[in-house]
């Protein structure tokens, strides 16, 4: 058993980080917030030259890493500075997708993905589907050579910037079925698409998407998509708890120091015991938080029922800790800590939302239950 | 020992309940219904109408135009309003400034600011914290010197809510440096239109202008501004917050957001059924539910001891950590009620006379902001840490 970076994580880890350090003062995330990508095209290009895209696929793919940890390590730093980047959507999910799905030629916008010139998006949930990995109702048909989508896509994150849409359809079988489920590859400019594109709490973009017979191009076997959806999906959840994980580690800092910093009845806050046993519960609650995304990253590539367990293990924990440490941080800040001026404001709505994507605390208890207790 | 309501007590609440069909606007309790923020105006229409029955001041005695109710009859009336979708009656001048004026202020003092706060000529706000003055408000800087017949105030006050609607505030300004930190402190009423005023909104977590900064440089205010005695402050800020405190515990509005929350779990579907046949959803709604019945009555319980026009004691501490708790798990539950719509950030959705379309479901909207918003609850009119310290030590003598 060891716990340390090999070496080559740890230059990874060290040059993310100054990266980040550099490049995202809460002035430049300020602008992002008013930009029309809902992200910097400078800082990704930045993250796409030091190779970070890369390092979320493996060699078969064109990156160079690859592994659970490689992504738990890429997105703990990203979180730590309230990173609002569509590394996810691009990356995990849409990249992840066509790596694992894709023919020869639609390999090649994983290139893209990884040089940085591409984005995506990956549209699959539902306005009613919430977080039900198989619940699918959009449809596909034949036509001519290729196929036409119908039907609505809910909160598709980064679609406002993405060049290609990754779109899952019914091609058979009812609503909640595993079994004919299938992806394609939508243009963003395809005739009969439109989106209604908004802000998200706690940064980035998103859209509301309807499709009516929207040409689109099949990848993998039509009807057989689930399965890769499940694996990029799991790896998607590995990446955004190690995100969230990278936030709470961030809300840590600032709090403690807050409370060594904030007088009040002569004396730093701090010496309150209260505050001091709350403060203690968040910090333990947040090594329990990081040992769930290590269980996750190691398994992330196991077998599916292997894996799914930590997925929803790691994804239950994550998000009850979310909680706690928001509610408790910004009760310890006092009203400072209610301000949208302040950091803590936007590492909080972020943190908060990890809670909201991917399934819940509860959804992922009772798919624990399923899978591991009953 | 009887949990029902007299006979009397019951033809009150019919009386309160027809008001509210017959007089609340419907588009307001809409906007409300809806969480959605009213303007000064929306405001200002309903303390018309309400003050036009003579219902506006509950909480005050008749000789000063108040209802003249008793604890029960206010419960009824708090309760009412919620289950009508009414909005929140403005508190700053009705249930924080007007019982000092009517225990501390002057004849004069009476005469003029109380049938002006039910009128709605003036809009007050309370200048209380400050930026090193928080838990600790003892510690207020901001000074008032004694110049003639004036007071020359110099100094800030933060957080103050509604700041920007307001004509008026009242303020806790360092009169004395002498002896304890209490013991130099007045209560002094500063019209916001003198020169030498700013007030600087702050944005809170949800975007909302909700609260301000508001900045003093050698204001000059009269000296028949002061309530009560020079230095006597103190006395005269802790009533008021015993005040603040009543309905502390909020069970209408507590009650409105679990239907709220009930409807939109039967809205939302999960599985392919509706959230609510969720066991794991319904449960954590049942154990809301289940203390939202014990606060109620623990509620009654506190405000029948307190007689009419007057306040609750230390008891009121339990109300306020059980109300905003419970009312805190109601807003967190809806935010995972409404599943991926938590995400989209609607502000303008929000703003009164919007148009915008809300994405998603309409009931979607509010939810996550007032989650954020109402993170406040534990923070403010004394933070749930120092009323827990209130309860153990005037309560439990430890
Ligand atoms: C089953 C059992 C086995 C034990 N075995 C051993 C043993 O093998 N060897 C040995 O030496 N001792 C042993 N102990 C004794 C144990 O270490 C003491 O019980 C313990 O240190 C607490 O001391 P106390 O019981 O005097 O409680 P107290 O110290 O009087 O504490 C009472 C309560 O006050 C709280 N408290 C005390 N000080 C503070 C503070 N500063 N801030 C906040 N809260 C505070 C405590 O947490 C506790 O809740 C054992 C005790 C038990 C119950
Ligand atoms: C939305 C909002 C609206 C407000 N409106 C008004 C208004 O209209 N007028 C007005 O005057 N004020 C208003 N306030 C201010 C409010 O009353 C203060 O925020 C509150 O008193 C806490 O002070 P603080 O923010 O300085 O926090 P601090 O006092 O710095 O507290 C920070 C943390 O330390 C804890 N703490 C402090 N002292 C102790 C102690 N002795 N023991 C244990 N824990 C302690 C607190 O509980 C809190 O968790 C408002 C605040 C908010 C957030």
């Amino acid at each position: 058993m060891n716990f340390d970076l090999t070496d080559e994580r740890q230059m990874l880890q060290d040059g993310l980080r100054r990266l980040l350090a550099d490049s995202y003062t809460p002035d430049a995330r300020k602008a992002i917030e008013a930009g029309d990508n809902g992200f910097s095209p400078d800082i990704w290009n930045s993250l796409a030259e030091m190779g970070v895209i890369g390092a979320l696929f493996g060699e078969d793919d064109g990156g160079f890493a690859g592994a659970g940890f490689d992504v738990a390590l890429v997105f703990e730093e990203l979180g730590r500075v309230g990173a609002v980047d569509p590394l996810i959507d691009t990356a995990v999910l849409g990249g992840g997708l066509v790596a694992a799905l894709g023919d020869a030629q639609q390999k090649e916008l994983v290139e893209g993905v990884i040089g940085g010139g591409v984005q995506l998006a990956f549209a699959h949930v539902e306005p009613t589907s919430r977080y039900d990995l198989s619940r699918v109702d959009a449809t596909a048909e034949k036509a001519g050579e290729g196929y036409e989508i119908t039907g609505r896509k809910a909160v598709v994150v980064n679609a406002p910037a993405a060049n290609h849409l990754l779109v899952t359809a019914r091609t058979s079988g009812k609503a909640s079925a595993e079994n004919g489920i299938s992806l394609f590859l939508v243009a963003a400019d395809a005739a009969g698409l439109r989106l209604r594109n908004y802000p998200l709490v706690g940064g980035g973009q998103a859209s509301e998407v309807v499709l009516d017979k929207v040409p689109a191009t099949l990848v993998g076997p039509e009807g057989g998509a689930y399965e890769a959806i499940a694996a990029v999906n799991a790896r998607a959840v590995l990446a955004i708890s190690a995100e969230a994980l990278g936030l709470m580690e961030a809300i840590k800092e600032l709090t403690i120091d807050y409370l060594k910093t904030r007088k009040q009845f002569g004396v730093p806050i701090g010496k309150f015991q209260v505050l001091q046993h709350r403060m203690s519960d968040v910090a333990l609650e947040v090594e329990q938080a990081r040992s769930a995304v290590i269980n996750l990253a190691g398994h992330v590539d196991a077998a599916p029922e292997v894996r799914d367990v930590h997925v929803s293990a790691t994804k239950n924990l994550i998000g009850t800790v979310a909680r706690q440490v928001v509610e408790e941080s910004i009760q310890m800040h006092g009203g400072i800590g209610m301000t949208n001026e302040y950091e803590l404001g936007h590492l909080a709505k972020r943190l908060t939302m990890v809670d909201h994507r991917f399934g819940d605390a509860d959804h992922h208890l009772e798919r624990f239950i399923a899978l591991a207790v009953a | 020992m009887d949990l029902k309501y007299t006979q009397e007590q019951l033809a009150f609440k019919d009386e309160i309940a027809t008001f509210m069909k017959e007089k609340l606007p419907k588009p307001i309790s809409d906007r409300i219904r809806q969480g959605q923020e009213l303007g000064k105006a929306g405001y200002e229409q309903w303390h018309a109408i309400l003050n036009e029955a003579g219902y506006l001041a509950a909480n005050w005695p008749k000789e000063f135009g108040g209802a003249g109710w008793d604890a029960v009859q206010r419960h009824i009336f708090e309760d009412e309003m919620s289950k009508a979708h009414a909005p929140r009656i403005v508190p700053f001048g009705l249930s924080m400034l007007g019982p000092v004026l009517q225990a501390f202020g002057s004849k004069e003092q009476q005469d003029y600011y109380l049938p002006r706060i039910l009128s709605g000529e003036d809009w007050w706000c309370q200048g209380y914290s400050e930026p090193g003055a928080g838990s600790d408000l003892a510690a207020v800087r901001t000074s008032a010197v004694r110049e003639g017949d004036h007071y020359i105030v110099n100094g800030q006050k933060t957080w103050t809510t509604l700041g920007q609607f307001a004509n008026k505030i009242f303020c806790l300004v360092r009169t004395s440096k002498e002896g304890k930190l209490q013991e130099g402190i007045s209560f002094l009423l500063v019209d916001m239109e003198t020169p030498g005023i700013e007030v600087r909104p702050i944005v809170l977590i949800d975007g909302t202008p909700e609260v301000n900064e508001v900045f003093f440089d050698n204001v000059k205010v009269p000296a028949e501004n002061l309530v009560g005695e020079e230095n006597k402050g103190w006395t005269y800020a802790k009533y008021l917050l015993t005040h603040e405190r009543t309905n502390i515990a909020g069970v209408g509005a507590s009650t409105a957001a679990l239907e709220n929350l009930k409807r939109i779990a039967r809205l939302e579907q999960d599985g392919g059924k509706p959230l609510i046949e969720n066991p794991h959803f319904a449960a954590r709604i049942a154990r809301v539910e289940i203390e939202l019945m014990a606060m109620s009555t623990t509620n009654l319980r506190v405000v029948s001891q307190a007689a009419a026009g007057q306040a609750p004691g230390a008891e009121s501490s339990m109300l306020k950590i059980k109300g905003t708790v419970v009312r805190q798990e109601l807003n967190a539950l809806t935010r995972m009620a409404i599943g991926p719509y938590a995400m989209p950030f609607a502000s303008e959705a929000m703003e009164e006379g919007s148009n915008a379309e809300p994405v998603g479901p309409d009931y979607a909207a509010p939810v996550t902001g007032q989650y954020f918003n109402n993170r406040k609850l534990s923070i403010f009119g004394g933070s749930n840490e120092i009323q827990r310290s209130i309860i153990s030590k005037a309560i439990l003598q430890l």
